[in-house]
């Protein structure tokens, strides 16, 4: 094969490959579309399932995943928030660091079944929140740290070095040089983290499957403490568990997640490319 | 006469074993224009950075000897060391305007040392600009982007925003870099001005400059203080042979 023709090869594999991976998103997409549009109306969004779930809506679920997703932030929010300006301004190359660090790096590869059963053991058990919305988001908090703390960190650091020098040489303290200079500057990225974070804990099924997630409940949360019904574990059950269940509903209910999880993803891209175009240094 | 800043044998060491300043002993007289010379990498910056310790912020670092600011030591546990920088303010070579408005420039360092007097704050901006002779160019628009003025503007700006904060020192390193002759020569009148209510030590951009604007001067080589004088007589007759060498343009 002459240069010539190992390049054409070289150029139209790339580009076959980088194009199937965009394939998968959209057949996904494309798919749940097609089965599912069909089951969306107005009342399959705000009403309760009826008839042992064959009938009827699924805002219980809707709900329990919005209330699941801000406990998440709650809970998530702080602790990163707080652990990315420990690492980016406080830390010292020392063997807290790295221990802490290292912790972060095994956080993310805990599998989400593992996390789930923590949770069980450590939030429903142990802590006596029982199987409870309370204990779901502190699962879930748990599991979306690591991807906020390193998003958050690379926000930090990515603010110039320069203002913060200039800041202290003005008399600024360490702090209002954090809070003042450093934060206002990494919070779109900050944010931008966080809900990369939490569209994947919205969809996130095992986590939540013994710490919170309800089979059926006919009424709807009134309290941290009571369980609720959440959309990832409702397809579950209603795809695997319901004998009969019509397919539409199946296929809404997982356009619905879908739909949540990629409009959070969106926002986040709309935050960052408004502000990347806002700021000018 | 009490010097308003005094070095007695300092030495100040990097991490990676570059001595900066080796045993450097110094007075410094108020309301003066002191001005430190010499090659790059002898030391210059190493040393204003020290006067408001602004060195702290170098990890790894060890320092020696005593630095006093109106016969006290700076490194003192006593010393509260923001309200020392706020006396002793540092104007840095690279022009560095913080995100924000001019007047937000202006007004964060009183504002972060709990000032919230609206017209205290409005006044100061005023003064400052005109003191730095910026006022006539952003009088119209002090609450647009700081970001967006000129090169020489900018460097007038973080003058100005040393100012706002009256201090009695102003470290001025090199603070002509970059800007054309004529913002020079505005800087450079603004600078002799100002030393009726200022103390300034600052890096010149070249021995020209140094020449024209020193009170006194004091040349630093491989992080020694080789020579202190008046300006007439350091750069007419120099002492040291180095000094001479360095002055007429045969090293450096």
């Amino acid at each position: 094969m002459s240069r010539q023709q190992t390049q054409r090869l070289a150029s139209v594999l790339i580009t076959l490959t980088a194009v199937l991976v965009f394939v998968p998103v959209i057949v996904v997409i494309v798919y749940l579309i097609w089965q599912g549009i069909g089951a969306i109306s107005w009342e399959f969004l705000t009403q309760p399932p009826r008839n042992g779930m064959t009938e009827g809506g699924i805002w219980p679920a809707i709900l329990g995943t919005l209330i699941l997703t801000m406990g998440t932030a709650l809970v998530s929010m702080p602790f990163s928030i707080a652990t990315a300006i420990y690492l980016a301004e406080y830390a010292g190359d020392n063997r807290l660091t790295r221990t802490i660090r290292m912790a972060i790096v095994n956080l993310a590869g805990i599998p989400s079944i593992v996390y789930g059963l923590f949770g069980l053991g450590a939030f429903v058990l142990a802590a006596g929140f029982g199987t409870s919305i309370l204990a779901g988001s502190l699962t879930l908090g748990i599991m979306t740290m690591p991807v906020v703390i390193s998003t958050a960190e690379e926000a930090i650091n990515s603010v110039p070095q320069q203002f913060r020098t200039v800041s202290l040489s003005l008399g600024a303290s360490k702090w209002q040089t954090i809070w003042h200079q450093v934060l206002p500057h990494a919070l779109p990225g900050i944010i931008t983290g966080m809900i990369l974070g939490l569209s994947r804990a919205a969809g996130e099924t095992a986590p939540i499957l013994f710490t919170v997630a309800a089979f059926y409940v006919p009424t709807l949360p009134t309290s941290i403490f009571d369980q609720t019904m959440a959309l990832p574990y409702h397809l579950y059950v209603i795809a695997t568990q319901v004998p009969g269940m019509p397919l539409k509903i199946q296929y809404g209910t997982a356009l619905v997640l879908l739909l949540i999880t990629l409009t959070m993803t969106l926002i986040a891209t709309v935050v960052r490319t408004a502000v990347r175009r806002r700021r000018d240094w | 006469m009490q010097p308003k800043i005094s070095l007695q044998n300092v030495f100040y060491t990097y991490a990676d074993e570059t001595e900066a300043l080796r045993n450097v002993s110094l007075d410094v007289l108020p309301n003066q224009v002191f001005v430190l010379f010499g090659p790059s990498r002898s030391g210059k910056s190493t040393l204003l950075r020290l006067l408001n310790r602004l060195s702290d912020l170098t990890e790894g670092a060890r320092f020696q000897g005593t630095v006093l600011v109106d016969g006290r030591n700076i490194f003192d546990r006593s010393v509260d060391v923001f309200d020392l920088r706020r006396r002793v303010s540092m104007v840095f070579a690279v022009p560095t305007p913080l995100p924000g408005s001019i007047r937000d420039n202006l007004t964060y360092g009183l504002k972060m040392a709990g000032q919230r007097n609206a017209s205290l704050l409005e006044t100061r901006v005023h003064r400052s600009l005109e003191q730095a002779g910026l006022w006539d160019e952003v009088k119209d628009r002090l609450d647009s982007s700081a970001m967006a003025l000129s090169g020489g503007q900018k460097q007038r700006l973080c003058l100005a925003r040393s100012l706002a904060l009256e201090p009695e020192v102003i470290l001025l390193d090199n603070p002509t870099s970059g800007l054309d002759p004529i913002s020079t020569s505005v800087v450079e009148e603004t600078l002799r001005e100002l030393t009726d209510q200022y103390t300034i030590i600052m890096v010149p951009h070249s021995v020209q400059q140094a020449a024209r604007i020193a009170d006194r001067a004091g040349f630093l080589l491989n992080g020694e203080l080789v020579e202190v004088n008046d300006t007439e007589s350091i750069f007419l007759h120099p002492l040291d042979k180095r000094t001479e060498d360095y002055i007429t343009g045969r090293f450096g």
